[in-house]
Order: structure tokens, then sequence, then C-alpha cells
């Protein structure tokens, strides 16, 4: 295990490092360095200054040792619009994004999972047919269209819930919550069901797949040869097998929901990093949106490192072949 | 065996008629009554969109057409000229909802097809070679593949449209980037098991040139699961441009996408004026079901591996 | 007299495809004492696989039994409620499958997967089944069984596997085990361990065993009775010896002919020609005849299960009386 973990503690680091020169090369040999780096109120000498003590007369791959040398240090620059450190405004903001990911991934998980199962044990049946539909029109809808909507009918019309903004937080750890007042929680209901509309449909879809190619498994016949009660064959054996592929899946797609509620945040002016990100592309601070590309391959490579554990965990074959 | 089937008095007539693969496939696309539902509606949108310039009251992108004093009029209001209805209503600038829509789905359909074509002919390219090519190449082109489809389609477009700026064209790129490598993948995978198969290697023994092996042999071959994925990536681009442009990246004001019209009523919204983002999205989730109607049942239908 | 631990009566299992009625099964009928095993043989696609999931009521849709009558110790099966079906599943009537890579669950360690066998069927603490279970894999020769326990699917080789199956087959010694081919996949010399087992445990605890296999030469030295299988119907019958040395039917004996020990150093192997005909809107009269040396017009017309010597059946209407030089 400790093998394994190591294997895959280096590629993570070597991924994380070709990805930051990606990020510097799209950045700052595409873009004009200058521009990136230095107000844009700067005059001429202000420039040259700093252009000197910033380094950029130096070959680039120079540069990039620099860049990755204040990175490391965690220090991604100033950003223009808020001259706060970039990364401590994106940091500021995630708890509000990760609560709204995690939220819309239990809701995935508690919604798809028992309605993926059902339409994979029946196929035939009517309802089961009622949630494919409905999981092709979850991939089918715009996302943003449907926030929407949401929002035309529940808070508009009915006036059920808040429209946007994240209503009242509590301070836990250092970190606005929202999930932990009654306000703060009426304000996610909508964003988070709005934002895991994708993933249930994509857990329904891959659980109900799993479902029917494992009920054709010899092992499931060989159960209920066994004797063994339909629900013991449904939630052990045909459940653990397609957990598998579920959990990598969900876990993957964390990463995405993450990237994805750049939407979601800007339809509910949820002020999370995604509404910064979307924020800080429209008046072109990109200090703030190197910061967040960084963090966000840093995200990526993490949950596939959790990911991959967590498979190994769960899928004793894998596990083996770490530990020979 | 043969014999007795011929006996059979079970033998079905159409039997005899000669089953060429084409009208198999078109047989089998049809069991589906959804699926040719779904091409009907896409036809049927494919056409309103070309025919946008006849059959659209206004003219959305000529400025000197629009009413200032007809912003934001209800679905069925007359135009201040009373000229015509606003079947749909109008948005804030007196733009006819129904004619913006029309106009929208040029852009729409057009940004998604243009962009499935060149990621398709990118992709495909680049997948060929890296089968074809093997080794180092092969690994390159794979690596840049993974690296490509681990990353979130929405951010990296949001990204490349950061740098490029807005503008159609830009959005195609950033389209093109986000794509290509479902269409590698997709093309080297069933190249590779091309590759293996008796055929190419008898091509190959009788020295044929490379490009018509490509050509010839292996890319017919992966047609079929090409068209799949082109089938859905068109859906997934149309949905991608829209979300760009209601985020304010994708299309320029001037002739707004669907996406673009939804956004324009954003701000309408909490006052009760819905039609301005409902039309526009209706059109949306329409043109996309239909397209993913046809793509489930063209999976189904080319999918060797469902066939029993 | 008790009645005989099965006894399959006009059997009749259906596949109801989008192309047509596929009769798998179709009028099958034998009997299986307690302690003797049936030798059930057929090439693929004879149906005797589908007979033996006939018997634990496990055919899948689109399949279905649509006649006659599985008599389990005098008890028809078919008018069993899924529970009471259930019940003797795994319980009284246990089922080994063919391939022992693909039986046992691969996320579920041998100790889960049998353990919960055990508890299905006997209200005993888990530590109980936990020795039963430990017992089971012993007496089936896995050596230190108490480690094995422990072990996932696939830390063990085919043969072992197999041997795991056998003993949860064999957790609440059955009074039938129905075996589908369940050496066909392994090395000879592990196929004549396990052949040996098999019959050393129908021997002593009376256990009825069917032996589903398309090679002649296992159920030989094994069965005491062979039923012969063909596109669906049962086509020859009788003790082993008898039909192995005067087979009735042409079928059984191309069978026998192309067994390659049988035939003489030099000579041609035998075979039978053709292939097993599609069961898809299967015409009437005798299945074999396309490939039947004897056939003539006669066959046509559907061939009568009949009884030729005491305890010899045969579906031919021109059988080898005479005996054969195999």
């Amino acid at each position: 295990m400790t093998v394994f973990l190591l294997r895959r503690l280096l590629q993570a680091a070597a991924v994380v490092l070709v990805m930051s020169l990606l990020v510097f090369l799209g950045v700052y040999a595409i873009g004009d360095p200058v521009e990136i780096l230095i107000s844009p109120e700067a005059d001429q000498i202000e420039r040259e200054r700093a252009i000197q003590a910033l380094g950029l007369d130096l070959p680039l791959w120079q540069q990039y040792l620099v860049f990755l040398g204040r990175a490391l240090q965690g220090d991604l620059g100033l950003s223009f619009v808020f001259n706060e450190p970039a990364l401590r405004l994106i940091l500021d903001r995630m708890p509000a994004t990760l609560e709204l990911a995690v939220g819309a991934t239990l809701v995935a998980l508690v919604i798809g999972l028992p309605l993926g199962l059902y339409a994979g044990l029946r196929p035939h049946s009517p309802v089961s047919k009622g949630i494919l539909a409905g999981s092709i029109l979850g991939f089918s809808l715009p996302t943003f269209w449907v926030g929407l909507m949401l929002i035309m009918v529940f808070a508009v019309q009915l006036g059920w819930l808040p429209s946007t903004g994240r209503g009242e937080t509590v301070t836990v750890l250092g970190m606005r919550w929202s999930f932990l007042t009654r306000d703060g929680l009426a304000h996610m209901v909508m964003p988070t069901v709005n934002l895991s509309l994708f993933k249930t449909s994509l857990v329904i879809r891959l659980t109900r797949a799993g479902v029917r190619e494992t009920m054709l498994m010899d092992y499931v016949k060989f159960a209920r040869a066994k004797g063994l009660s339909p629900a013991r064959i449904t939630f052990v054996h045909v459940f653990k097998n397609i957990l598998i592929p579920v959990v990598t899946v969900v876990g993957l797609e964390f990463g995405g929901t993450i990237a994805f509620s750049v939407v979601t945040e800007s339809v509910f002016a949820w002020p999370g990093m995604g509404k910064l990100i979307i924020d800080s592309i429209n008046v072109l601070d990109r200090p703030v949106m190197v910061a967040y590309l960084m963090i966000i391959v840093l995200m990526f490579i993490t949950i596939n490192l959790v990911v991959d554990i967590t498979y190994s965990l769960l899928d004793p074959r894998v596990r083996l072949e770490g530990k020979s | 065996m043969s014999s007795t089937a011929a006996g059979s008095p079970l033998a079905r007539p159409q039997a005899a008629a000669v089953e060429t693969p084409l009208r198999r496939f078109i047989s089998e696309f049809a069991e589906s009554r959804l699926a040719l539902f779904g091409l009907g509606l896409f036809l049927l949108i494919v056409a309103a969109a070309l025919l946008a310039p006849w059959i659209a009251p206004q003219n959305p992108y000529d400025l000197a057409q629009l009413d200032i004093m007809d912003g934001r009029l209800e679905p069925g209001s007359r135009n201040g000229a009373d000229t015509f209805i606003y079947w749909l209503g109008t948005d804030d600038q007196g733009r006819d909802m129904l004619s913006g829509i029309l106009y929208g789905l040029r852009i729409s359909l057009s940004v998604g097809a243009g962009s499935a074509i060149l990621a398709c002919l990118v992709g495909a390219s680049l997948g060929m070679l890296a089968a074809y090519a093997g080794g180092r190449t092969d690994g390159l082109i794979m690596r840049l593949v993974d690296l490509q489809l681990s990353f979130p389609a929405i951010l990296a477009a949001l990204m490349i449209l950061a740098f490029l700026g807005k503008g159609i064209l830009n959005v195609v790129i950033a389209l093109v980037v986000v794509e290509w490598a479902y269409y590698a993948r997709t093309v080297r995978g069933t190249a590779l098991v091309e590759r293996r198969r008796e055929y190419i290697e008898a091509a190959q023994c009788l020295a044929l040139p490379t490009r018509r092996i490509i050509f010839r042999h292996l890319l017919p071959n992966c047609l079929p699961p090409l068209i799949v994925v082109g089938t859905m990536q068109v859906a997934r681009a149309i949905a991608l441009e829209a979300t760009l442009s209601f985020l304010g990246l994708g299309v320029p004001i001037t002739e707004p996408s669907l996406g673009l019209l939804i956004a324009n009523g954003y701000e309408y919204m909490l006052s009760g004026k819905y039609w301005i983002s409902f039309y526009p999205g209706i059109a949306l989730l329409v043109t996309i079901v239909s397209i993913n109607l046809v793509g489930d049942q063209l999976r189904d239908v080319l999918n060797p591996r469902l066939k029993k | 007299m008790s009645p005989p631990t099965l006894q399959v009566r006009n059997l009749k299992t259906h596949f109801f495809t989008r192309a047509g009625v596929v009769r798998a099964v179709d009028d099958v009928s034998f009997t299986v004492e307690s302690g003797k095993v049936l030798g059930l043989v057929g090439e693929s696609g004879s149906g005797k696989s589908v007979t033996g999931f006939s018997i634990l009521g496990l055919v899948d849709p689109p399949g279905r039994v649509t006649g006659g009558s599985i008599l389990f110790k005098g008890q028809d099966l078919a008018t069993l409620s899924e529970a009471a079906m259930r019940r003797l599943r795994g319980n009284r009537i246990a089922m080994i499958f063919q391939d022992p890579m693909m039986t046992l669950n691969p996320v579920l360690r041998i100790d889960t997967q049998m353990i919960e066998t055990v508890l299905a069927h006997a209200k005993v603490s888990r530590e109980e089944a936990r020795q039963r279970a430990r017992d089971a894999l012993g007496q089936v020769g896995i050596p230190s069984p108490e480690e094995r326990l422990h072990a996932y699917p696939h830390q063990f080789s085919g043969g072992m596997r197999q041997r795991v199956a056998i003993a949860i087959a064999l957790l609440h010694k059955p009074d039938l085990i129905v075996a589908d081919e369940p050496t066909t996949a392994l090395d000879v010399t592990i196929q004549g361990q396990i052949l040996a087992e098999a019959q050393k445990l129908c021997a002593e605890s009376g256990t009825a065993l069917i032996w589903i296999t398309h090679d002649l030469s296992v159920v030989a030295g094994l069965a005491d009775d062979i039923a012969v299988m063909y596109a669906g119907k049962v086509v020859e019958q009788g003790p082993v010896v008898d039909v192995l040395d005067a087979p009735l039917h042409p079928y059984t004996v191309g069978l026998i002919g192309s067994v390659p020990s049988r035939n003489h150093r030099g000579e041609p192997l035998r075979q039978i020609p053709g292939m097993t005909p599609s069961l898809l809107n299967l015409p009437a009269g005798c299945a074999f005849r396309a490939r039947c040396p004897r056939a003539e017009a006669r066959c046509a017309e559907p061939p009568p299960f009949a009884e030729y010597r005491p305890g010899r059946f045969a579906r031919c209407i021109h059988p080898y009386q005479e005996a054969v030089a195999a």
C-alpha cells in the first residue's frame, strides 16, 4: 500500500508540474506578461522597473523557474481589482463552492442510485422507462436555463425560496458556511438542485447500466442458486460491484462539478470561486485567473488520488496488485 | 439447415428482399419511434433556421427594424406600427423574440455543426496518426487526449475565450479545442482494432500505399463510431456555446445566439417577464433533445456490442 | 417405496424471443434416484444447461418453463412459490456452474460468500456458519481452509475456485446437485480429481447428481445412467454401460465415434457432419435427420420415444439394433 501511495504521489507531482508549465505558457507566453503582471495604469518608468524586478527580461525557462518558485511559496500574484493576493481571494470563496458541490454530489447519489437501481432491475417497466427518459432530459437541459426557470417558479411565482445569494452564514474553522443556518440552507436548495441535475442523470445511467450488466453475470446466477434472498443479491452482490464504477465516476466528476459551478453560481449570484472567476475574466484580472487554474489543477490531482485510493479499497484486485 | 429454412412456412417474406447495410441500418433506426420523432423534429428545426430570413417577422440584427418603444412586450402583443404580432413577446430592445429565436438557431446550429466538423477533422486525423504511427507519437497524442478529457470542457473553453476574446470564430476555436479529443480517442480505438484484422494485413502485404490503406480501408470502418460521437458532440457543442454566451463570453451582443437571448432576459425574470428567457430556452432544449434522441438510437444501432 | 429424488416429466422450456420461439427444452423426461449419477450429454445448444436451470427455477426471461413437471422427492416444483423455491435452492438442490472464473463474486471474500449461504438456510450463529464453511473447504481438499477463507476469488486458481464452488454446493448436504459442465474449464488432472470426489460424495451421502457435459468420456466412468440430448429433446436414454456399448440412436453412435481415444491410430477421426440446427422454428420430424447417415423419408414425421430394450429408450424409427463396431 505504501509503495502504491508513493507511486501515485509521484505521478501526481509530475502532473502538477506539467500543468504549471501549461498554465505558465498559456498566461505568460501567449498573453503579454507585462499586461498581466503590471497594472495598466503604471507609467513607462514604473513598467521598466517592474519588468526588471519581475525578471521578465530573463529567458523564458528562467522565468518559468521564478514563477514556479513563487507558486511553491503560495505567491500567485496580486489581483488587479481587489489588490489582494489572488490565492487568498480564491481560498476565501472556496467554502461556498465546496458546500454547493458536495451538496450536489450528495443529491445526485441519494436520488440517482435508487432510481438507477430500480431502472436496472426492472428495465421493461413503465416507471423505468420514465426514469430513463428523465435522465436523457437531464443530460439535454441547459443547466443555466433550468436555473433561471427554477428562480422564475420558486422565487418569483411561488415565492418559496430566495433567488440569489448565500443567505445567513456561520463561521466554523475560520470559514463561512451556509448549510449550518436555516436561511443559508434555503438559499442553497435551488443552486444545489441545479448543479446536481447533470450528475443525477449520470448516476442514474451508470447505475442502471451497471445493474443490467451485473445481473447477467454468472456469479449473480450462482448467488440465486445458493438460495439467497433478492435483497441480499441486489444490495450485496450487485450493489458492491456497481459501486466501483459509480464511485470512480462520481469522484472524478467532483472536479467537473466544481468547474461547472461557474454556471450555477452565475445564475444564482452565489459568491463562490466560480462567480469570482467569471467576474475576473470579464475584467481580465489575470493573476486571479492563473491562481484559479492552478488551484483547480491541484484539486483535480487530489481528487484523482483520492478516487484511486478509494477504488483500491473497494476492489480487492487493484489493492493486491499495488501490494505485490 | 438451409434446406429446412427454405421449406419452413414461417420464413418471412421480407427476408427475400436484398438486405443492404444501408437498408438494414435505416430499418433498425426506424424501430424506435422516439428516434424518428427526434429526427423529424431536428429536420424541422434545421429547416426553420435555414428559412429564417423568409419566415421571421423581422430581421432581429437590423437595428433599424427594432423599435425600442416595443421593448418587453408580452407574447401576443401587436407591434407599434400594427403590422404584425409579437407571438412570443419582445426583449428589452424591442426585438421580436420569435425572429430572435429563428436567427439565434442559425447561429447555435452553425456553431455546433461547424465546431463538430472541425473537431472531427482534427481529432480523427490525430487519432488515425496515433493508431497508425504507434510508439511515441501514439503516446504523446494519447497523453494530450487524456489531459484534455480530464479537464472540464467548460473551464477550458472559458479560459480560451478569456484569452482570445469574444466572437463566433473564437467560440468555434474553443469548442474545437475542447472536443477534438473525443474524436481522436474514438478513431484511435477503432483503428487499432481494425488494424489487426486480416484484410489490413493483406493490404499491407500487397504493398498498397499507406494513404490508400488509411482512407479506403481504415477510415470507412471508423465511421460508425465517429458518427455516434459526432452526433452527441453537436448537441454538446450547442449547449456549451449557449452556456458560454450566457456567461457573456460567447457570441457578440449584436448577433445573439439562443444563449445570449436567454441571458438578456435574466434581469427581467425577477419582475415576472419570463418570456425573454423562457422561449429561447425551449428552442434550445428542443434542439438538444432532438439531437440526443437521434444520437441515442444511432449508438444502439451502430454499436456491435449490443447486437445479439 | 419413497419417490425418487428427482423425476422430470415432459419438461418444456421455451424462449420467447423477438425472432420467434426457441424450444430449448422440448419434452424432456428422466429420473434420478438417490445416490445415483445421471449424465446429461449433448453438444452446446442442445438444451442440457437449460434443463439444469429449469430444475432450479432459474430460467431468465424471455425463457419460461411452459410445460411438464419437475418432481423433487414427489413434490412438484412448479407449484412452489418463489420463496419456497428459494428455501430449496442451495439447500436441498444445489448447482455447480461451468466456469469457475465467473461463479464467485470478485469483490466479496470467500468467507462472505460461504457464510451467507449457510445463513440463508440455517439458523446458526456466524461462528457456527464459519465453522461449517471451513469444514466444507477442507472436505473438497483445500489446504489450510482457515487462511483461505479470508482470500478473494482472484487469489485462487481455476481448479481451486471450482472446489470452492463445490464446497458451497455441499454446505447443506443437498439431496440433489446439478453440475453444469463443472470440469470443462479445468485441466485434465484436476478434472480427474474432481470427478473422483464427486463420485465418492454421492456414494457416501446418497446425494443424487446430474452431471451435464458434452464429453462422453467424462460420464463413462462417473454416471450410472445417461440421457443424450439433441436439439432440446432426449434422443437416447439408458444405463451408462449399455448406452456406450450398444447405442441405439445414430446421434449417440456419432458422438461415441468422435471420441478420439476410441479411434485407432492412423484412422481418420470420425465426426458427425453438419452442425447443430438452430432451435428457432425447428421443423417437425427428427431434428437430426439432416446429419443422419440413416435418414429416410419417414424421418420427417416426429419419431416416438420408444423403449427398444428393457430400460433402453431412443427417439428414432430405425435405431441400431445390432452391435456397432466402434
